[in-house]
């Protein structure tokens, strides 16, 4: 490939969403991905039904944010969250679909 | 006349789904019973309350030499000192119990119809604590697990016995534990149906699976694993977490509640605790 | 004090069946307590039982036996009404001893 439609490729892959968040990763941006986490978790609380693994990520996030390593700290920040929600799906289904299991 | 049949029909159609809906405690102990008599043919009914033991013959000779000298003796007798020893007032334990806590242990959890909510023993220990201006025990720890290992010890042999009183709030109490118990949480995913109803006497890593079936009945435990003698509270909690689920408060409503279903569905079965577990 | 050893031996025909149950925390000097400092290793190093003036059982225990340790052996010998002498000594130098009569 000439230089120039290597650059044009680059440019476009550069252009591409996420291309660009990830290049600017910042202490703000970490702060909203951990208060977003933070309220599922509150969500999950409330429904009682809070993960370990959900707690683990958010403290793996504030971690990574305290040296510095907004990358990786966003990284946990969204898995906890992702695992929030999930345990917010469980507590809500498992409303109904409890019953499947009751012997009768 | 057409709107009369209809809502008889309708009437017809609903009443199967509204008594659906209103907790059986007496229908859902057969059913349990039932289940579990059916699932291990070859179990005589006493022994459900053996929990792994009764789902493997090499497990249940182990034990049976063991009960010879029982892991569990020696919080047994602390439990014995505690009871005994009066409180900084003068006043012991046996004041706050019927038949002064001798063999009592089969009647707990019970309902308490004037504050509305379950009580188990290990909460009416404390309480008795607090209203004799001492504090309450941790939970977790060994001196609640030996004070009630010496009470479950008095009440050996004695049958399972929960009350649910005929009040609305003790059915929503029941019906909570029920299901709590049935409910599936944490990462894992399961329930404690999952393992108790669905896979007694299958492995679960080194462990052999326990029936729900009268397994409240040996509590409180001795466990190889903890090297010492723990509490229901506790066992509640570890079970959570090793789902993957953040435990609850120690005697949290759901815990309470799901005492009361676990307890109530083996009424008949024989007090075994303390037990000793793997 | 009370003993720390309860021990029940039961003999039939010329084999005496032992077990013993021991109150010890034996402590591996592994684990460290809710501080996070070390526990000190605290275990029974002997454990001695004796039938006769002789030796019939010897373990030399380390950091691996679980606190309260219960053993169990059978040795050839021993009468109902002999006497069994069961003493340990841990890494601290405490030691207990007891004796019991074969069943």
């Amino acid at each position: 490939m000439t230089n120039m439609t290597r650059n044009i490729v680059l440019a476009a892959v550069l252009l591409m969403p996420g291309a660009v968040p990830a290049l600017a990763a910042s202490e703000a941006d970490f702060k909203a991905a951990y208060a977003a986490a933070e309220a599922a978790e509150k969500q999950a609380d409330q429904l009682r039904n809070k993960w370990t693994t959900t707690e683990a990520q958010l403290a793996a996030a504030k971690k990574a944010a305290s040296t510095g390593d907004f990358d990786a700290a966003i990284a946990a920040a969204r898995e906890a969250e992702a695992l929030a929600n999930a345990s917010i799906y469980q507590a809500t289904s498992e409303k109904t679909r409890w019953k499947d299991l009751e012997i009768r | 006349m057409t709107f009369s049949l209809a809502s008889i029909l309708a009437l017809a159609l609903l009443a199967p789904a509204l008594a659906d809906d209103k907790p059986d405690p007496v229908a859902d102990q057969k059913a349990f019973q039932r289940f579990f008599i059916e699932k291990f043919p070859k179990v005589k009914y006493e022994d459900f309350v053996n929990g792994p033991y009764s789902m493997d013959e090499g497990l249940h000779r182990q034990w049976e030499e063991k009960e010879q000298f029982p892991p569990y003796e020696f919080a047994v007798e602390t439990g014995k000192e505690m009871f005994a020893t009066p409180f900084k007032n003068g006043k012991t334990y046996a004041d706050c119990f019927a038949n002064k806590g001798i063999g009592i242990r089969q009647n707990y959890p019970t309902f308490d119809e004037k504050e509305g909510k379950v009580i188990t023993l290990e909460l009416a220990l404390n309480r008795c604590r607090e209203a004799n201006g001492e504090a309450p025990y941790n939970y977790l720890k060994d001196e609640m697990a030996s004070l009630t290992a010496y009470m479950a010890f008095t009440s050996r042999g004695q049958k399972m016995d929960i009350r649910i009183p005929n009040d609305p709030r003790a059915l929503q109490a029941y019906e909570n534990g029920k299901r709590y118990f049935y409910t599936r949480r944490g990462q894992l995913n399961f329930s404690c149906a999952t393992c108790h109803v669905q896979s007694p006497g299958e492995h679960i890593r080194a462990e052999i699976l326990a029936p729900a079936l009268g397994i409240m009945n040996a509590m409180p435990i001795y466990r190889s694993e903890w090297s010492g003698m723990g509490t229901t509270s506790r066992r509640f909690l570890t079970c959570n977490s090793q789902t993957r689920a953040v435990p609850l408060e120690p005697q949290s409503d759901e815990y309470r509640d799901l005492e009361y279903y676990l307890s109530y569905v083996s009424n008949g079965l024989p007090i075994s605790g303390p037990g000793a577990r793997p | 004090m009370a003993s720390t050893i309860r021990v029940r031996a039961i003999n039939s025909g010329d084999t005496t069946e032992v077990q013993a149950l021991i109150q010890h925390p034996m402590d591996s000097g592994f684990v460290k307590d809710a501080k996070g400092e070390i526990i000190p290793p605290h275990f029974i190093q002997q454990l001695t039982f004796e039938h006769g003036g002789k030796t019939v059982f010897l373990a030399n225990w380390g950091a691996a036996v679980s606190k309260d340790p219960y053993v169990k052996f059978a040795f050839k010998g021993g009468a109902k009404g002999d006497e069994l002498k069961i003493s340990w000594i841990d890494n601290k130098g405490a030691s207990d001893s007891t004796t019991a009569k074969i069943a």
